[in-house]
């Protein structure tokens, strides 16, 4: 498709702006303004025409409002459309950041009650709403151990123990974090291995970083084994909660031992994924660590009021602002529809979900690590396929040929030819059944007819694409045309 | 049953017996029988859309901060936005589609997005720009952790005159062993201190950052700074306010190396403070240094254009311990935002906008300076659409009093004097908000005008 750039004509407008009311001011001294650099290259053309273009671009999309998504460890669930309109509320969206809190009352108390509603779901005492996506989370929740090891006296500890099978988010946070990954061994059940575990924990450890479910699908059934090492150790242990859709009602971490999690809104509480985000990566603590978080935080006043306020030995500040905020009234929005009941009942289906394609799929793909119940996701081996020569990655592709996005592929990287396949509690038995009827005539395919499936897909808007040849001739912004905009 | 989960007792018969499982207890079997919740979260009964939505208005109803006539910034502006912007960002195609992993399926939010960063590049005067971070404040300790990166130094100076929240983000991003931080301080105009620059600048000196316009609003030549920092092979770093750069020499053009900034202004609500969205510009060869997404153009199969994330091997899920950056998840929808604004605006609209930023601003200053006892804070530098101001009273008490008249007046800033206030007027205060503003402190401030 055209770019917005080639809808462009001196002269048009999308736009009708009021004249200006007031007297105009002396203009900006010549050496700091843009005059002679030419324009600014932005688009001239009407708003029908951007409506046009925008509404065709977004035609090439697949999205959860149009069928399933798959995709292992991000929960793409169904998205409440009330939602959408309770967070444009004017008074809601509509307001400063830093206007004085008493001005804020009613966001102030919804994010006051949300973070006491997370504290409840995961079994902790404190809880930071600002970090704006799962892995801010991670560094904010890394950062509180340790300014926790810091006030003990251990500032060394720096190491993050974390199993081979972590999300990419974890190593790179604990970087970020000015930390060391220490490699962590699963066992052939796809569980941490708590001899490995014991051999790499010691005094340096700062944290255990932990996924349960882990991204295999499956709970760390040694947890309090696992945890109790760590902790005699000296280091505490940090839950990545990307898979709490699997835990809701069901078990907090709080109560398994460790310190610290973060939860993915966008993922376990409903809030759209908006093509990448925003999303919001709230942090819920023990008691001890809450002492550290960022700022601010609200609070409830003795005088019954909330406030923002920063703690005395907080670690500091991870954006701007408090939050992405409107993502924060939308989860809020999706606990108080649910109840406690509604909640526990989202676990249980998305486990029940899972749990019932990886029984249908299992005679037709390979499941190494297939002993017993998975939670809310399970990872498949395409390896048999591969062995014909049709790749996990041709799986895939295939898959949009047929109206479904591709699961999550060739993570964790722990299975050959992984495909991580999350259906989440939002999909009917009819649309599973589909998913399932995909899947096994694809597995078809790729032994009569594998060329359908390696040239897949070709019911998309376009063709597979050439990604060696986007980093060869890098070509990440439309180039301006001789002699002005093009 | 909730309205979002479609298996009943019917369904969940069906699927037990294709699981081969009596009850759904039976998939609880690897979660040790001590952490199983026996009794149910503490959480409220649940509320139907229609109550849910009273509720909501209630808590609208008391967000009285909503109801004033804004003219505070220090980072988060009122400006207008075209209804078009969220009839595009309301399209389930874009706001329920997950980040465009399968390209194919994905090239709405890609090509949208290339667009975006286009439309950033030319704004900034960069030859690139990604495809969006958290905030501008994050983006900004992100741009320091990139400079030191790419010069192998740890050593950042950053303008005293920047937002202090910035400033405390990239602290907090930019704790590390051997990390270094320092400030270069501001003048009584408050432009830099270049002959302190120039003395705190040196081989060991990774990137300064300056803010531009400054957190006071004021704006400031760039090049002198460009230059001593590039004598010193270290990079200069621009946070600029996306909304000046139609009217302001833009950065790259005065020799900045990468420029970030917050996209809040372009077409996103301020909603008590987010979701916002950061840019970061740069210079192509720094382009395999820089964190986050970036969508690259190529072709398909048959030779169709179309759209790619690239460069991925900078990213998390690629390079994991050694990747630029840890950011995943960012702020895509709201970048579409920005993009759809900056489409509608064009050319000559959002230079209008910027122009009457400006104009308005300088008005309502003119104004108050009218005021008997008001001065400015820093004489004869040249502001954008926010300045500070001196009231003869505090200005915390100026704030309040302006409340009862129903004028949000700016932000306290104790820090430079008792009675300074930041104050902006955006496009959208009309002169008759900004006289009711003039008339109001003129009460508050004892009447007299001089």
């Amino acid at each position: 498709m055209k770019t917005v750039f080639e809808l462009s004509s001196p002269g048009r407008m999308g736009v009708s702006l009021p004249e200006l009311d007031v007297p105009a001011a002396s203009e900006i001294p010549a050496f700091l303004s843009r005059e002679g650099e030419g324009t600014t290259g932005l688009p001239e053309a009407t708003e029908g025409q951007i409506l046009r273009h925008y509404v065709n671009l977004s035609t090439m999309n697949h999205h959860v409002d149009k069928g399933m998504y798959p995709l292992g460890s991000c929960t793409m669930k169904y998205n409440p459309k009330l939602h959408e309109d309770l967070a444009r509320i004017r008074g809601l969206s509509g307001i400063h950041p830093l206007v004085p809190s008493a001005l804020a009352a009613g966001s102030l108390e919804l994010m006051y009650r949300l973070g006491e509603f997370l504290c409840e779901i995961t079994g902790f005492k404190g809880v930071s709403l600002q970090p704006a996506a799962g892995a801010q989370g991670e560094f904010c929740g890394i950062m509180l151990i340790k300014s926790y090891h810091e006030s003990r006296g251990e500032p060394h500890r720096n190491e993050v123990l974390m199993p081979d099978s972590a999300h990419g988010t974890n190593p790179a946070t604990s970087t970020l974090a000015d930390c060391v990954v220490v490699g962590v061994e699963s066992n052939e059940y796809g569980l941490v291995d708590p001899e490995d575990l014991r051999r790499k924990a010691g005094p340096n450890t700062a944290l255990f970083m932990l996924t349960n479910p882990n991204t295999l699908g499956l709970f760390e059934s040694r947890i309090e084994e696992l945890t109790s090492i760590v902790h005699e150790a000296g280091g505490l242990n940090y839950m990545d909660g990307a898979n709490m859709n699997a835990l809701l009602g069901i078990a907090k971490p709080g109560e398994m031992g460790f310190d610290v999690c973060h939860l993915n809104l966008h993922k376990t509480f409903s809030t759209p994924h908006g093509g990448g985000g925003p999303g919001s990566g709230p942090v819920a603590c023990s008691d001890e660590l809450a002492r550290f978080l960022p700022d601010p935080v609200v609070i409830l006043d003795d005088d019954g009021s909330f406030r923002l306020r920063r703690k005395q030995d907080s670690f500091g500040r991870l954006l701007a602002f408090h939050g992405n905020t409107g993502v924060l009234y939308k989860a809020y929005a999706y606990i108080r529809t649910l109840g406690a009941e509604g909640l526990r009942e989202v676990s249980e289906n998305a486990l029940i979900n899972a749990n019932y394609l990886k029984a249908k799929l299992g005679e037709y793909f390979d499941n190494p690590f297939d002993n017993g119940p998975c939670m809310h996701e399970f990872v498949l081996s395409g390896d048999r396929q591969a062995k014909q020569g049709v790749k996990t990655l041709d799986i895939a592709k295939r898959l949009l040929d047929y109206g479904f996005h591709a699961p999550t592929v060739y993570f964790p990287l722990i299975v050959h030819e992984a495909m991580m396949i999350e259906p989440t509690e939002t999909e009917s038995l009819e649309d599973l059944d589909s998913f399932v009827e995909a899947m096994v005539s694809i597995a078809g395919e790729a032994v009569e007819k594998p060329y359908l499936v390696t040239d897949a897909p070709v019911n998309t808007p376009v063709l597979r694409l050439d990604e060696v040849k986007a980093v060869k001739d890098l070509c990440i912004v439309e180039p301006v045309k001789e002699g002005g905009n093009p | 049953m909730s309205r979002f989960v479609p298996n009943g007792p019917e369904q969940r018969e069906k699927m037990f017996r294709a699981i081969g499982l009596e009850k759904f207890e039976d998939l609880l079997e690897p979660v040790p029988e001590k952490f199983r919740l026996k009794e149910n979260l503490q959480i409220p009964e649940p509320l139907s859309e229609f109550e849910l939505t009273l509720e909501f208005e209630e808590f609208a109803r008391r967000n009285t901060g909503a109801d004033l006539t804004c003219f505070m910034g220090a980072g988060a502006y009122d400006h207008f936005i075209p209804a078009a912007v969220d009839h595009i960002l309301l399209r389930s195609e874009f706001y329920t589609a997950y980040t465009p992993y399968q390209a194919e399926v994905s090239q709405g939010t890609l090509q949208a997005i290339f667009e975006y960063q286009t439309m950033i590049a030319r704004l900034t005067g960069m030859e690139m720009a990604n495809a969006c971070m958290y905030d501008g404040a994050s983006a900004a300790a992100e741009a320091c952790l990139m400079a030191m990166r790419i010069t192998r130094k740890q050593r950042v100076l950053v303008a005293g005159s920047l937002n202090p929240r910035w400033l405390d983000v990239i602290r907090t991003y930019l704790r590390k062993e051997d990390f270094e931080i320092s400030e270069i301080p501001f003048l009584e105009d408050g432009t830099l201190d270049l002959e302190t620059a120039g003395n705190l600048i040196e081989g060991g000196t990774a990137a300064v950052l300056t803010q531009y316009p400054n957190y006071f609003g004021l704006i400031e030549d760039l090049q002198p700074v460009a230059e001593l920092i590039h004598e010193c092979k270290g990079l200069f770093i621009v946070a600029a306010d996306p909304v000046a750069l139609p009217l302001l020499r833009s950065p790259g053009d005065a020799g900045a190396d990468i420029v970030v900034g917050e996209g809040q202004s372009m077409g996103i609500p301020m909603s008590f403070g987010g979701p916002c969205v950061g840019f970061m510009a740069a210079r192509t060869k720094l382009a395999r240094k820089m964190p986050g997404r970036i969508i690259g153009r190529t072709t398909d199969r048959a030779g169709q254009t179309g759209y790619v994330l690239t460069l991925q091997t900078r990213e998390q899920h690629i390079r994991r311990n050694k990747a630029t950056s840890n950011i995943c998840s960012n702020q895509a929808l709201m970048a579409l935002a920005n993009t759809v604004y900056l489409s509608l605006m064009g050319e000559r609209g959002f230079r209008e906008i910027s122009s009457q930023c400006y104009h308005k601003s300088h008005y309502l200053e003119k104004k108050l300076l009218e005021i008997h006892g008001v001065s400015r804070v820093f004489e004869n530098t040249p502001f954008f659409r926010e300045f500070v101001i001196s009231f003869p009273v505090s200005s915390i008490e100026l704030r309040d009093r302006m409340i009862e008249h129903g004028i949000l007046a700016g932000l306290p800033v104790v820090e430079l004097e008792e009675g300074a206030m930041l104050i902006t007027a955006t496009e959208k205060r009309t002169r008759d908000e900004i006289d009711r503003y003039v008339r109001a402190a003129t009460d508050i401030c004892g009447g007299g005008t001089s």
